[in-house]
């Protein structure tokens, strides 16, 4: 049944609906936002990408913000993952469930209840839209909780971790130079997601009036249509390069690595 | 070991209550500065006079102001003038933002350098949080009348306007009165400026249409029904009317205050703005307050001298607004008279509701708007 | 091994303990408390706001769209999965596609309404050809900014997300199981409607449960497309925190969010439930 001519045909068919509804919208938004006046093609929008100033502030902060939160989510979570594996197995199924808990949380509930915890933040550190790292950490934790967790399965950690200490190496080389080196496809691709997703983060910057990215395309949006256009292709487009990039690094790790 | 656990997750649970509760930091005033004196000034005189209020404010080098789109009432001509005038950096904060977020902006950012010094709030939001402002008289305090200001002077009115419609009159035809908008030549192309919800423009938009169809600042519901008529009849356009909707043609009828319509010239030049003509007029003033926590307080001061100055209150004439103390500068022959006389004539009685009817109008429109427009 | 030495290794969670704590579980708590409180004192008067018929036509609009794309999403998101799966395990079809959906789910908020805004708003490409070519008008009278809109441009990532959800589930299914079932003398139909289809509904339906969540919590897509109204749960917590006209209305807001997360919580309990049935077959 399965290479049967007429599933072919029908499997060709519902692929082309399928790239229509999909590559449709993203083709629109090219010819949307190099439209110029009487018909014309004009790539003005794409160049204001880089010449509007807001656009070229919010775009740098956003990118800040994916570094510092990628950063900041490997501090906090890969030491504790590992940590949990070889030493406190008990804490796993409590580790999975509050790296889950943000998948019930929306992050439109979070931000409506983080504006006293905010306080403290500008309090210590300045009111400046990088701020917004601590809350995208939690925002990024499911998703790269899952990478990781992915990654130490596929690896036997205890034994490594128990051959290393039986040599003599300290916890901190266990984890540094034995388990990270071995893990690191789990760590690009946590790194990666939480990139795609702190670019198209809108909600809780938009609720605590910072500029990120988002918020600025939005805002555009009312005054010239079709920079905000070129603007939205232009993350899609970014975003889809680093994923891509993740599934091209997470193949050859796979060949190589085992 | 499962109620251990209970117990435990209880303790935490109670404990991160307990921490949630006491959130609210203790928040000392932040050094603003240099400018103690100016903190506390209530008058230029406090400091010596304007010599020495402008020489602060220079000092300060620094002024954060938030709200102010650049084609609303000529802010983005203001901010330019008074930059450049005395040398001061003017950070524009969130120009997209709307009363609520300019306090609660204000809240957020206490006693760090980039909260807002100075407030142009509508009438609700202003009146609800007094308590955040600090009293300043400027140099021509009296000349404006009383019923425009806090007696203490912790907020001025500064421009006002009345509900108009602006329509692209290469699309559309004048409209003589409201009922046109229901007509088949409006189809798919009005647009109210903002959720009357939400949006204080909005509110009042609803409240012109109110008043052209027999109702008033006590009665609403007229103009609720009205915009349920133009819904059903496919005239409203439930999209928010911007630059890039009017110059796209999205929404080429715009209701809103006539200074914010007539910016929009600048996006289609057959632009015309229009009050309805034998209609009582729907009016709206703007009110300026300083931060009482101002991290810049000189520069804040100054910059309500300079709005409420000669050259600041043309300027935002200029934009189509009708300035303060337009009446006194007329009388001292100040005012630009050809901007002036170019403002759309105004027929009848203003109607400005006071608090008690604004509250009254807004719950009625809370349970009545969002299903009139379904 | 006493006590404290057992302990001693958790202490090293206590960093990641406490950065949650303090940016999930305050801000959570902060939200239920705020829930049954105003102005310092307990009170249910916001929760009973809640059955107000504004709000009640909120969390209606709310379930509807929330249902609705997550039916569409997950009917043509497990066709998509077994096109995907059908063609072979390393194809550069289920390759690109499984990349593709990865973006695409993620892709949601202000890029998505602008690519709908750019397709078949206004002056949208498709609008425009359709206005010049067949005459027809598709934008009518601003369908795109209400609730059949929605549904649209929600099933633009709703159906890439059941894509990846679903995948690991239509993997699991054996090709010996199919051998098996003819050996026995099944014929395809009688394959799938009675072993395929059974394996497969608790996946399935935990995956719609998980889109119907994701749909619910949604807040980016909605707030970029619609300026007018809040027709959704979402919606109306903007405008309860940054109305100029209707004030004080902040802990109204806290009082939907509470209602958020019990909707989101019952969905992912349930979700959780049918996931734990669905891991004994894909071992």
């Amino acid at each position: 049944m399965r290479t049967s001519p007429a599933f072919r045909v029908f499997r060709v068919v519902m692929l082309l609906l399928f790239a229509v509804f999909f590559f449709g919208p993203l083709l629109a938004m090219l010819d949307f936002s190099t439209r110029g006046t009487n018909g014309s093609r004009t790539w003005d929008a794409w160049a204001n990408l880089v010449k509007n100033p807001e656009l070229n502030r919010a775009i740098v902060a956003s990118l800040l913000l994916a570094l510092f939160t990628v950063v900041l989510m490997l501090l906090l979570l890969v030491p504790t993952m590992i940590w949990v594996r070889l030493r406190v197995p008990r804490a796993t199924r409590l580790l999975e469930f509050l790296c889950l808990l943000p998948l019930t949380i929306p992050a439109l509930v979070i931000v409506v209840g983080i504006s006293n915890v905010y306080q403290w933040v500008t309090y210590f550190l300045g009111d400046h839209v990088l701020n917004l790292t601590f809350v995208y950490v939690v925002l990024v934790l499911p998703f790269a909780y899952r990478a990781i967790d992915a990654a130490l399965s596929s690896i036997d950690a205890t034994t490594l971790a128990e051959a290393a200490r039986s040599l003599g190496a300290s916890w901190g080389t266990v984890i540094g130079r034995i388990i990270v080196p071995n893990i690191w496809s789990g760590l690009l691709s946590a790194a990666f997601i939480s990139v795609a997703l702190v670019l198209g983060e809108f909600t809780i910057a938009s609720l605590l009036n910072y500029e990120n990215m988002q918020v600025v395309i939005n805002l555009l949006g009312k005054s010239d249509a079709n920079t905000s256009v070129a603007a939205s292709l232009a993350a899609i487009a970014f975003a889809f390069v680093l994923l891509l990039l993740l599934s091209v690094v997470g193949r050859s790790r796979r060949t190589e690595g085992s | 070991m499962a109620s251990r656990t209970l117990r435990v997750s209880l303790v935490a649970a109670v404990g991160v209550a307990a921490l949630a509760a006491c959130a609210p930091p203790a928040k000392e005033k932040g050094s603003g500065g240099s400018g103690t004196d100016a903190a506390t000034a209530t008058s230029a005189a406090d400091l010596g006079g304007m010599g020495a209020l402008v020489k602060a404010a220079k000092k300060e080098g620094k002024l954060n102001v938030i709200a102010l789109p650049p084609d609303w009432a000529n802010y983005g001509n203001i901010i330019k003038t008074f930059g450049d005038k005395y040398g001061i950096q003017v950070t524009s904060q969130q120009p997209d933002a709307g009363s609520q977020d300019e306090i609660d902006a204000a809240k957020r950012t206490k006693g760090t350098d980039r909260a807002p010094d100075v407030f142009d709030l509508g009438q609700a939001v202003a009146l609800a949080n007094t308590s955040m402002y600090a009293k300043y008289k400027v140099a021509s305090f009296n000349d404006i009348d009383a019923r425009f200001k806090d007696a203490n002077g912790a907020w001025v009115n500064d421009y006002g306007g009345y509900m108009a419609i602006g329509y692209d009159s290469a699309k559309v035809p004048a409209p003589k009165s409201i009922d046109d908008l229901l007509g088949p030549k409006y189809k798919g192309k009005v647009a109210l400026n903002g959720d009357p919800t939400t949006s204080g423009a909005g509110f009042s938009g609803v409240l012109m249409a109110a008043v052209a169809k027999g109702g008033s600042a006590d009665n609403i519901k007229p103009g609720v029904d009205f915009f349920s008529q133009m819904k059903k009849a496919g005239n409203l356009v439930p999209v928010d009317p911007t630059s890039a909707t009017i110059k796209s043609g999205q929404t080429p009828v715009v209701i809103d205050w006539d200074y914010t319509n007539a910016a929009h010239v600048n996006d289609v030049a057959t632009w015309k703005v229009a009050l309805l003509p034998n209609v009582d007029p729907v009016g709206g003033f703007y009110y300026q307050a300083i931060n009482a926590d101002a991290p810049h307080p000189a520069a804040a001061r100054l910059w309500e001298e300079f709005l409420f100055s000669d050259q600041g209150q043309n300027l935002w004439l200029a934009g189509g607004a009708r300035p303060i103390r337009a009446d006194a500068m007329v009388k001292a022959g100040t005012i630009d008279k050809a901007k002036y006389d170019a403002l759309p004539k105004v027929t009848g009685t203003p109607v400005i509701p006071t608090t008690e009817q604004t509250t009254k109008m807004s719950d009625y429109l809370a349970k009545n708007w969002a299903a009139a427009v379904k | 091994m006493s006590r404290l030495a057992r302990l001693a290794p958790s202490v090293a969670l206590l960093p990641f303990l406490l950065y949650l704590t303090v940016f999930l579980l305050v801000p959570t708590v902060t939200v239920v408390v705020g829930a049954f409180a105003e102005n310092g004192r307990f009170t249910l008067a916001n929760i009973t706001a809640l059955g107000d018929p504004v709000t009640l036509a909120a969390l209606r609009t709310s379930v509807v769209l929330s249902a609705v794309s997550a039916v569409i999403g997950a009917t043509l998101g497990a066709v998509l999965a077994y096109l995907v799966v059908s063609g072979g395990p390393a194809s550069w079809l289920r390759r690109s596609v499984v990349s593709l959906s990865g973006v695409l789910a993620q892709c949601g908020g202000v890029m998505l309404a602008f690519a709908f805004i750019a397709t078949i708003g206004f002056s949208g490409t498709l609008t425009i050809w359709l206005r010049d070519h067949l005459g027809i008008d598709i934008f009518g009278s601003g369908w795109l900014f209400a609730l059949p809109g929605l549904i649209l441009v929600y099933a633009y990532f709703q159906i890439p997300l059941m894509v990846i959800v679903f995948l690991p589930a239509l993997d699991g299914i054996k090709p010996q199981w199919r051998e098996a079932s003819v050996n026995l003398g099944a014929n395809g139909w009688q394959y799938w409607t009675q072993v395929a289809v059974p394996l497969l509904r608790p996946a399935f339906l935990g995956a719609t449960l998980l889109l119907f969540a994701n749909a619910f919590a949604a807040y980016a897509t909605a707030a970029a497309l619609v300026s007018q109204g809040n027709p959704i749960v979402p919606l109306l917590i903007r405008s309860g925190l940054s109305s100029e006209v209707l004030l004080g209305h902040q802990h109204l807001a806290y009082a939907l969010a509470f209602e958020m997360i019990v909707v989101v919580a019952i969905v992912m309990g349930m979700y959780g439930l049918l996931l734990r049935r669905t891991a004994r077959w894909l071992r």
